[in-house]
């Protein structure tokens, strides 16, 4: 996935697709910020990309509202440590969770340094302001994270902020040299987050 | 030496042991004969008029939970969301959007037989039943 942040200036122009992205996952609002479900966030620039961060950062990007998400690491670190192989990459790279074996150890959330992952601490059931039904909503005691709407993948969508963001978010197989995304990487200079890392991550920033 | 097959307090243990036997099989015989007749689970028109599910009634009363763990399996892990059946009919595999669209009562369907076997499938604590949802 390739987001333009040119396009996705301020918190506001994130708000629709964080929003559509909470609705058809049946993702929760908590008060307590500790209990914070996130699939789909906003993040500044220090806390996108540390140790990225030029000294004299231009104000546009230092004041700027990122959108954020799980970057389906090409050596995805949470997939190494899961001992139930409840994470697992699927064969197009999408790095999936099975819910059904999440056993809540957290050590995909503690293998993660995007901050990607979250805990159910609480049954998040009660928290959901409309349930989509066509969704399920998780349990209390599993991990979660954002799947790339690999449920509109399989009947030939696009993920759903891609849909809802005015063509800021480009998405496609990144391992086809004539796919959308790699023209787009290909005209623009783009960033990563935490590259040093070494985990691959698939979500590219053109900054 | 002294008579050691002598049992002390013969009166009481006895009368004691009778208690307990009877005070432990108090379940048994008290509900004897009143054991609750195994449910039928009522089909809804919309799955009788289709007359057939995925495999024959045998099969699925015997088997849904197999064919369930099956099916979540290729769904999540080979992304394959249809199912065909031997006699050649497609399905989407999704319990809550495929299966409870035919069995529409939940409470009458699932329910009946899961309580009276007391089994409890997990399956609810995310998988929606759209009608409880509205």
């Amino acid at each position: 996935m390739v987001i333009d942040t040119r396009k996705l200036q301020s918190e506001e122009d994130l708000e629709p697709m964080i929003e559509v992205c909470d609705k058809i996952h049946n993702i929760p609002k908590f008060e307590n910020k500790n209990h914070e479900i996130k699939w789909l966030w906003a993040e500044e620039f220090k806390h996108e990309f540390p140790m990225q961060e030029p000294d004299f950062l231009n104000d546009r990007l230092k004041h700027m509202s990122f959108l954020t998400l799980c970057n389906h690491c090409e050596k995805a670190p949470c997939v190494r440590v899961c001992p139930t192989k409840a994470t697992f990459k699927r064969e197009d790279g999408i790095v999936l969770m099975d819910f059904h074996r999440c056993i809540g150890c957290r050590f995909c959330m503690a293998a993660c340094p995007y901050g990607s992952r979250s805990f159910n601490f609480r049954d998040p059931r009660p928290f959901i302001k409309e349930t989509n039904p066509d969704f399920p909503t998780r349990t209390k005691g599993v991990v979660e994270k954002c799947n790339f709407c690999a449920e509109r993948l399989a009947v030939g969508k696009m993920p759903a902020c891609v849909e809802a963001s005015n063509g800021a978010l480009t998405f496609g197989d990144l391992d086809d040299s004539e796919s959308e995304v790699r023209k787009v990487l290909r005209s623009n200079y783009t960033i990563r987050r935490k590259p040093a890392l070494g985990t691959g991550p698939s979500v590219f920033y053109i900054v | 030496m002294p008579n050691n097959k002598k049992m002390y307090d013969k009166g009481k243990v006895v009368a004691g042991l009778c208690i307990f036997v009877v005070l432990i099989t108090f379940p048994f015989w008290f509900n004897l004969g009143k054991a609750a007749p195994a449910p039928e689970p009522k089909l809804s028109d919309k799955a009788k008029a289709a007359k057939e599910c995925v495999m024959p009634k045998a099969t699925m009363k015997t088997e849904h939970m197999q064919i369930l763990n099956e099916w979540r399996d290729t769904v999540v892990r080979d992304a394959k969301r249809i199912y065909t059946n031997p006699s050649g009919k497609k399905f989407n595999m999704s319990l809550s959007n495929t299966c409870l669209d035919c069995h529409v009562e939940k409470a009458e369907f699932c329910d009946k037989c899961h309580n009276y076997a007391s089994v409890t499938p997990y399956c609810w604590e995310c998988h929606i039943d759209p009608k409880e949802a509205k």
